[in-house]
């Protein structure tokens, strides 16, 4: 029988209830309001006291309202269909909502269950299979979506006693009966649930990473690279492009399924993704980007308790996937909205606060989130990927603050923000001496580097960091003393920083050919200007440096703006030997 | 707003604190109003049996024998067309000395709109005032603050700006607002003829600061009557927001709660947004845009109420004293409007994003040429001509009290492009410079 209760308390989304019987944390249970259920979560339990988080706003409930426990966590549904969805953070669909305003307590399906998926069997009967091995396949979309041994039945083997013929099947139809080690007969459908705050296993193991996932953003790309199954961070402060630089990796991202969660954001920043990805085209397949997109999408005035099961929600979608063996890329913003709702919830149940009253446990909260990224080596050998970048929203844009900290010692890519170049519209603002990407120093990935571009690219960009560094600190120099109170080198160095940061650096994320930036390109334009730098040259004075600096910058930026290989692309490239003259 | 006949009526408080007071009383629910020994209140907190009031205009003399009963409803706004050109206090009571409002009661702070069912804002709303029209766009169904320092005439700019708007309805949400202040947005939208079109939800500083937290919501329920069922384009002022998150944090604090940042409420993001986030623009046409003052402590924006101001809206308009000029601007450089570039170049000249840009890159050059005068640098020629053209750039076009057509703003950009540099100088596209550089005569 489930365990009920009745309110005993109430303040805000906190709620109290006597229980009758055994509860477990974060069981989901149901407050009847006037024949409104409310969903709701357990975080505390004393004694027969169960402390709960409505997902809803709790107006007009009363002590003594009823409440039925569900005898299970937060939980999603997975299986076909949620490529392209737009969910709510506990995967309700948004799109089959009628109502212009989200009723409380409406709760929609998140999967169309009168769809006929065409079913090709993989696993046939007697086979020996694990939670998570393939049964077969239905094409979602373009993807080959693969039904698997649901993952709760991970622990036993179980026999496959028979399996559906290739044909056409509803998601709750059965495709496969299981028999256990003792024989008792399991029956699968495309269907299968798993609560969200608990991370998927059923993998043979989880490798270091050793592949570099390309974003498009030269800034990222060359100077701190991601690793596919990596993990990343976007602190700034307001307005320094932050939700810019997010919608560019997931628009360009060397991906096969993005997912993004709009956690605590605008609205009018989703609804920019509902209205213009659908007519993007992936960089990479052709296609349309909302066919390889799904958003999760709590926005700020969004309910607190449910902005925090977004996160988890959209990790374990992207969990799924990487079971199929597809490289995926989980996109959140923002973390800091998600640490926010955890102090909502910490300072109602009166625990004793941390750094700026967020729980103390916020560090091992985040970077157990964190560490559900990653690549994995499936039981059939197939390699799958989840590669997570997530933003923060530091209070006052100080990085010194809890939600950085906590997140810096969990993620491996630090993307700094900075204010000082988002004033000067050197976009992206990532600081390019501050970030780094402890990858770059992975032997996996410097020789997966030195094989797919070249074997001195590692070389290279250190290189090319070492010159921005020097021209930072030429620039503070020539600050201090003055244009004429400084040797004329100090303005070489700092102008051939310069050159690096306006043709590789900074980007016309708005410019359709500007924006994205193969590997390829990315090589050549580097080469191309580290061959320029390393050239020792004789300027008149500072200001022959600048301006032939400037006119060389112009040159790249026209050679930037041009389509890779075009005649334009070629014309301003040879412009460039025109200036360089004999020095080229 | 009447007792039901049959509430029963409690004598016997508990507990009072400044701003609450707690009680025995049973089948009590959330968010619900009371009225204690007169004063209106509402439920904070429910445990057990002891229910906790928040009693919006002070505790002050109220004795542990006060007269409580409950409304049995959350608070609500009767709602109806006779709403317009009437002023309200906080708890939409008429102050104008007119007949109460009838109509449907919608309760305040209601659910938020379907993301999905948004539209992407693409209207323009024209204000006359180059620092937000040229520099920064307003849009209908955007949400912006002005971050002001106390001294700086924000409320006289707010209301020229919602006088100037084309919009159905201007509904001004009025939190701490001095009385001289008061009357003149009255006689400001009196004198202008709009008084039709107005309606007011004012809490004064002479009345209660916890008052004040019902200002926003009961602005934005009168907006949403008109722009979700009369499809109306409403615009919606909230002044002061700074005031409206202290009177959070009194509540807060005396709640018990921990403080975080500046002595905020730890949700106080949450308590922004979800004021912020009812603007939006309608699937059936209607919209709400907000524009809401945030008072700053001498230009400070890492504080949190602008902090978090700042992370929720879509930009922020930045007024600033310009000493060379001795008016007031909107600063180029710390203002932002995000959702300008969906409709500059597309509802606005061609050349409008090319010309605000290079206007302001001109204008930071300048700025830098300033920084080496002060340092005892020599200024070039180029330098001289900088500090020359911004001077006059800030008197005609950043100044707030310039009201003029956006293609006049245009078209006063290239006329100083052309006084004071080449056309090299301001790199500018080609075909723009050829179709709209001005011929000397």
């Amino acid at each position: 029988m489930k365990t009920t209760g009745t309110v005993t308390g109430i303040i805000a989304n906190l709620v109290t209830v006597l229980v009758d019987g055994p509860v477990a944390q974060n069981e989901i249970c149901h407050i009847n309001l006037g024949g409104t259920k409310l969903m709701a979560e357990v975080i505390k339990v004393t004694g027969r006291n169960a402390s709960v988080q409505v997902y809803e706003s709790t107006r007009g409930l009363k002590q003594g309202d009823k409440v039925e426990f569900d005898g299970h966590m937060l939980e999603v549904t997975l299986g076909p269909g949620l490529l392209s969805s737009n969910y709510d953070g506990l995967q309700n669909n948004l799109a089959t909502m009628e109502d212009v305003f989200l009723k409380r307590g409406e709760y929609t399906l998140p999967l169309d269950l009168e769809k006929q998926w065409d079913f090709t069997p993989i696993a046939k009967a007697g086979d020996t299979v694990y939670a998570a091995d393939w049964l077969g396949e239905v094409l979602e979309g373009w993807l080959k979506h693969k039904i698997m041994v649901p993952f709760s039945f991970d622990g036993k083997s179980y026999k496959v006693k028979d399996i559906v013929a290739e044909g056409s099947y509803k998601a709750t139809d059965r495709i496969a009966t299981l028999t256990d080690e003792q024989g008792a007969e399991y029956e699968v459908t495309m269907l299968q649930k798993w609560p969200v705050k608990v991370a998927i296993g059923c993998y043979q193991e989880k490798p270091r990473p050793n592949r570099v996932m390309a974003t498009g953003v030269r800034t990222i790309d060359a100077f701190n690279p991601i690793a596919e199954g990596g993990t990343g961070f976007i602190p700034g402060p307001f307005g320094c492009g932050k939700t810019v630089l997010q919608h560019a990796i997931a628009k360009q991202g060397e991906a096969d399924v993005i997912v993004m969660a709009a956690c605590g954001e605008r609205a009018n920043e989703v609804v920019e993704i509902f209205t213009e990805f659908p007519e993007l085209i992936d960089p990479h397949t052709g296609r349309s980007l909302m066919e390889r997109t799904t958003i999760i999408c709590n926005t700020s005035n969004m309910p607190v308790a449910a902005r925090e099961a977004s996160v988890y929600t959209a990790m374990t979608l992207c969990e799924y996937y990487r079971a199929m063996g597809l490289k995926v890329l989980l996109l959140a913003d923002s973390t800091s909205r998600w640490a926010q709702a955890l102090r909502e919830m910490s300072n109602r149940m009166e625990e004793l606060p941390g750094a700026d009253a967020f729980p103390v446990d916020l560090s091992s909260t985040i970077s157990s989130f964190y560490s559900r990224a990653g690549q994995v080596v499936l039981r059939n050998g197939e390699i799958g990927a989840v590669t997570f970048i997530g933003t923060v929203s530091p209070a006052g844009g100080n990085l010194k603050e809890p939600v950085t900290e906590s997140t810096k010692k969990a993620a491996r890519c630090f993307y700094a923000l900075n204010q000082g170049r988002a004033d000067k519209k050197r976009y992206p603002a990532i600081d390019p001496v501050d970030s780094y990407s402890k990858y770059l120093e992975y032997p996996e990935i410097i020789g997966y580097l030195g094989k797919t571009i070249s074997p001195e690219w590692v070389d290279m960009v250190m290189e090319a960091k070492n010159i921005v560094l020097r021209g930072k600190e030429a620039y503070e120099q020539i600050n201090i003393l003055g244009d004429d109170g400084v040797p004329l080198s100090y303005h070489e160095n700092y102008w051939r920083s310069e050159l690096i940061d306006f043709v590789i650096l900074q980007q016309d994320a708005f410019d359709k050919t500007d924006c994205n930036t193969p590997f390829e390109r990315l090589k050549f334009m580097l080469e191309r200007v580290l061959k320029v730098c390393r050239v020792k040259r004789e300027h008149d004075n500072f200001e022959a440096c600048a301006s032939f600096y400037k006119e060389l910058i112009n040159a790249f930026r026209q050679m930037n703006y041009s389509v890779w290989q075009s005649e334009d692309f070629a014309k301003y490239n040879s412009s460039i030997d025109n200036i360089l003259g004999n020095d080229k | 707003m009447t007792n039901k006949a049959y509430q029963r009526v409690y004598t016997q408080l508990e507990a009072i604190t400044k701003a609450t007071v707690s009680l025995r009383a049973a089948g009590v629910s959330n968010d619900e109003l009371a009225r204690v020994a007169g004063r209106l209140a509402q439920v904070v907190k429910i445990k057990g049996e002891i229910v906790t009031l928040q009693v919006f205009e002070g505790t002050e003399g109220i004795p542990t024998n006060a007269e409580v009963t409950f409304f049995g409803e959350a608070p609500a706004l009767t709602v109806g067309e006779a709403l317009s050109g009437r002023f309200f206090n906080a708890y939409g009571e008429p102050i104008d000395g007119g007949a109460p409002i009838e109509g449907e009661r919608r309760y305040i702070g209601g659910p938020s709109v379907n993301p999905y069912k948004r539209k992407q804002p693409s209207q323009l709303i024209p204000t006359g005032i180059a620092g937000i029209d040229l520099n920064n766009t307003l849009v209908s169904g955007q949400k912006i603050p002005f971050f002001a320092d106390p001294d700086q005439p924000y409320n006289k700019v707010m209301a020229e700006v919602a006088l100037r708007a084309d919009v159905d309805k201007i509904i001004l949400g009025g939190m701490g607002l001095s009385n001289d202040d008061y009357l003149y947005f009255k006689q400001t939208f009196e004198s202008a003829g709009a008084s039709d079109k107005i309606i007011c939800f004012i809490n004064t500083t002479d009345q209660p600061p916890v008052e004040r937290l019902l200002v926003p919501d009961m602005a934005l329920a009168a907006a949403e009557y008109f722009a979700v069922d009369k499809n109306e384009k409403v615009l919606v002022l909230l002044t002061d927001m700074t005031l409206y998150a202290d009177a959070l944090s009194i509540v807060s604090n005396r709640m018990d709660q921990i403080p975080s940042k500046d002595s905020m409420p730890g949700s106080l993001y949450s308590d922004l947004a979800k004021i912020y986030e009812k603007a939006v623009q309608l699937p059936a046409g209607g919209s709400i845009t907000i524009i809401a003052v945030t008072t700053l402590n001498d230009g400070d924006i890492t504080h949190a109420i602008p902090d978090n101001t700042g992370y929720i809206t879509e930009g922020q308009l930045f007024l600033r004293h310009d000493t060379d000029t001795g008016k007031v601007i909107i600063d180029p450089f710390r203002s932002l409007s995000r959702l300008k570039q969906l409709v500059i170049g597309k509802q606005t000249r061609e050349d409008h994003s090319q010309v605000m840009n290079t206007a302001v890159r001109l204008y930071s050059d300048a700025a830098g040429a300033k920084t080496k005068l002060e340092n005892g640098f020599d200024l070039s020629d180029y330098d001289r001509r900088c500090l020359d053209y911004a001077k006059e750039y800030s008197n005609r076009l950043l100044a707030i009290d310039v009201n003029i057509p956006i293609e006049k703003m245009l078209d006063t950009a290239w006329e100083l492009f052309a006084k004071y540099f080449t056309k090299g100088e301001t790199a500018i596209k080609q075909a723009l410079i050829d179709k709209y550089w001005p011929i000397k005569e």
